[in-house]
């Protein structure tokens, strides 16, 4: 934390809006000043990429409803003219579409990159939730602006998700109901999922300046996993990230607009170029990729309330993240047996979602069990033995010995 | 607070109490509307009724209507399917309830009862898929899926979101579906005229 600000207002209309609003202050002590730790390695320009793609959604967002029409008889006609007679309509839809996408990957890179180097564990933990809330918040927003071209795989997405709610014991005919606005998935669902998806992204603006704030609390966890010890430890974030993290949106907005301008309905699905017929479900629905691992869990539970309690319990859970880990070692690097876990789960992660794009159809089904039962397990018993059995490697004393060690050690050799 | 007289204290207490009490029924009545709009509308609550002709369907033909926004699959069904229906003793059904409008609350899940007697070829229930509401595939030519592991393919109802199985009576008998598909209210104007609603 900064502490006592560094900041004296020279001039005098400085001091007038120093005394007034001491924006410029805030700005120099959170923005510019802030003591960040000397050794954050690329993964963690994934914030600042995430920060980027918010509002790339929300500038070629802003642009698509001055064309889109939200009604059932025009809305996949008026995505359509979009994509044809709007000057750069096709460009800002699908910069909007795949940055949907571009936001999931670097929110994915973004969480493992904290459960590798236990950026959770205290004093992160609220961090941490209001993570995952800007994940669930992320979810609902990109399920419902999915919807809005009122394609095929947008109709029938809408209708199997909201159908998750009527698993509820007793309310959940009536919730769904609520819903939709009605006893089918119609325009009023239409409607009221274009307010909502306009109002979350702003929602989602809220909630990250919460993330901040209690980021700027502890400061940035780091590779070590090692606190912060002195000033030797960090540097400013201006010019050492603000120029770190430029690089990597830069390099970030080459791999965007390679699906833009080469792969731009790779991502997506061919069939919902087709208009939502309600009475035909297409052969093979999935849902978008980023939700496959947990479309596998839902499937992979032979009942229909426990498949979504197990679906939103796979989310929910990473909310009591901080204290199902019982070691005090934050970092991975220094937790031999942990690291080899941590793998194991990504590539588990990986291939649920391999599974959930796959028919629910013989060993699918019993692959999806397994990898279900193991996720859960990660979380329930694994990560809280490893902390009581597993002994650490030996921790460096501070940020700068490690960073001198990993420097000495590397040019050893040479000398 | 805390050195007030007891009098004192009881008296304000029951204002905090009373106004916040007000104040919280106030703040209840505001939202109630913002939570109702989301209900069906009158337009959407007007229960439409749909007549349709089943002369033009032939046996083991099947057609889907829209009702109420939803489908509604009608089957004339084949001998051989009413037959496999019958067959099925209501110890193997995952759902033994007949979730039928057409019959009793609460009646068991046999083929009469969720047919009309005198039209048992008729099988009409909604295309709804009691699991996540996709349309359940019927009438596939293949017929490559038994309904249940080990018995004979006669047909019944796949549905191709999450592996549901439907049987020739439109049962639940494999997959993760909680319930039979339901047989929505209709009624036989005449000998070949339904109307559904």
């Amino acid at each position: 934390m900064a502490g006592h600000s560094s900041y004296t207002p020279k001039t005098a209309i400085e001091k007038w809006l120093h005394e007034r609003l001491p924006i410029v202050a805030f700005a120099k002590d959170h923005a510019l000043d802030f003591p960040t730790p000397k050794n954050l390695n690329y993964w963690w320009t994934f914030g600042g990429i995430l920060a980027v793609m918010l509002v790339v959604q929300i500038i070629t967002g802003i642009v698509l409803v001055m064309h889109y029409t939200p009604h059932v008889d025009m809305a996949f006609n008026s995505v359509e003219q979009i994509m044809r007679d709007v000057n750069y309509g096709w460009l800002i839809r699908y910069m909007h579409a795949n940055g949907a996408s571009m936001f999931f990957i670097a929110v994915y890179i973004h969480m493992f990159r904290g459960m590798y180097y236990g950026s959770y564990k205290a004093p992160r933990e609220v961090l941490w939730i209001l993570g995952v809330v800007i994940y669930l918040i992320m979810m609902a927003t990109a399920f419902m602006g999915y919807v809005l071209p009122w394609g095929q795989m947008s109709f029938w997405g809408a209708k199997v998700i909201t159908n998750l709610f009527s698993a509820i014991p007793f309310f959940g005919d009536a919730i769904t109901t609520w819903l939709w606005g009605g006893y089918a998935v119609d325009n009023p669902t239409l409607n009221r999922f274009f307010s909502l998806h306009y109002l979350l992204p702003f929602v989602l603006a809220a909630v990250i300046g919460l993330h901040l704030w209690a980021l700027h609390v502890p400061g940035n966890n780091n590779p070590t996993g090692v606190s912060v010890k002195s000033g030797q430890d960090t540097v400013p974030f201006h010019p050492y990230y603000t120029m770190k993290d430029a690089f990597a949106i830069a390099v970030f907005f080459l791999f965007f607009a390679f699906w833009i301008f080469y792969q731009p309905n790779y991502l997506g699905h061919a069939i919902n170029y087709e208009p939502a017929n309600p009475l035909v479900t297409p052969a093979h629905i999935v849902p978008e990729w980023y939700y496959l691992p947990f479309y596998a869990i839902l499937r992979a539970i032979p009942s229909k309330l426990g498949g979504v309690i197990a679906m939103f319990g796979s989310i929910l859970i990473l909310f009591v993240l901080p204290w199902l880990d019982t070691s005090k070692v934050r970092s991975g690097t220094y937790r031999p047996i942990f690291k080899g876990f941590f793998w194991i789960f990504a590539i588990v992660c990986v291939a649920l979602g391999y599974l959930g794009s796959k028919p629910p159809e013989g060993a699918y089904v019993i692959w999806g069990r397994i990898l279900t039962a193991y996720y859960f397990a990660h979380f329930i018993v694994i990560l809280p033995l490893l902390g009581l059995l597993e002994s650490p490697k030996p921790l460096p004393a501070s940020i700068s010995d490690a960073v001198l060690s990993k420097k000495s050690k590397k040019l050893a050799p040479a000398e | 607070m805390s050195t007030a007289t007891h009098a004192d204290v009881t008296r304000r207490d029951f204002l905090y109490i009373a106004t916040g009490a007000v104040g919280a029924v106030g703040v209840a009545l505001t939202a109630w509307p913002f939570i109702s709009q989301m209900n069906p509308d009158a337009s959407v609550k007007a229960l439409a009724s749909i007549e349709f002709d089943l002369a033009p369907i032939a046996e083991g033909q099947e057609v889907t209507i829209k009702w109420r926004g939803n489908p509604v699959i009608i089957r004339n069904r084949t001998a051989k399917e009413i037959e496999a229906a019958k067959a099925v003793p209501l110890t193997d059904l995952k759902d033994p309830i007949a979730r039928s409008a057409v019959a009793k609350d609460g009646a068991p899940a046999t083929d009469e009862n969720r047919t009309v007697a005198g039209h048992e070829q008729f099988l009409v229930m909604m295309g709804v898929c009691t699991h996540l509401g996709c349309v359940p595939q019927g009438d596939n030519p293949l017929k490559e899926f038994a309904v249940v592991e080990g018995s004979l393919k006669v047909g019944g109802w796949f549905c191709p979101c999450h592996g549901s199985h439907y049987d020739t009576a439109g049962r639940i008998r494999k997959g993760p579906a909680p319930e039979n598909l339901a047989v929505p209210p209709y009624s036989f104007l005449s000998d070949s005229k339904i109307k559904i609603g």
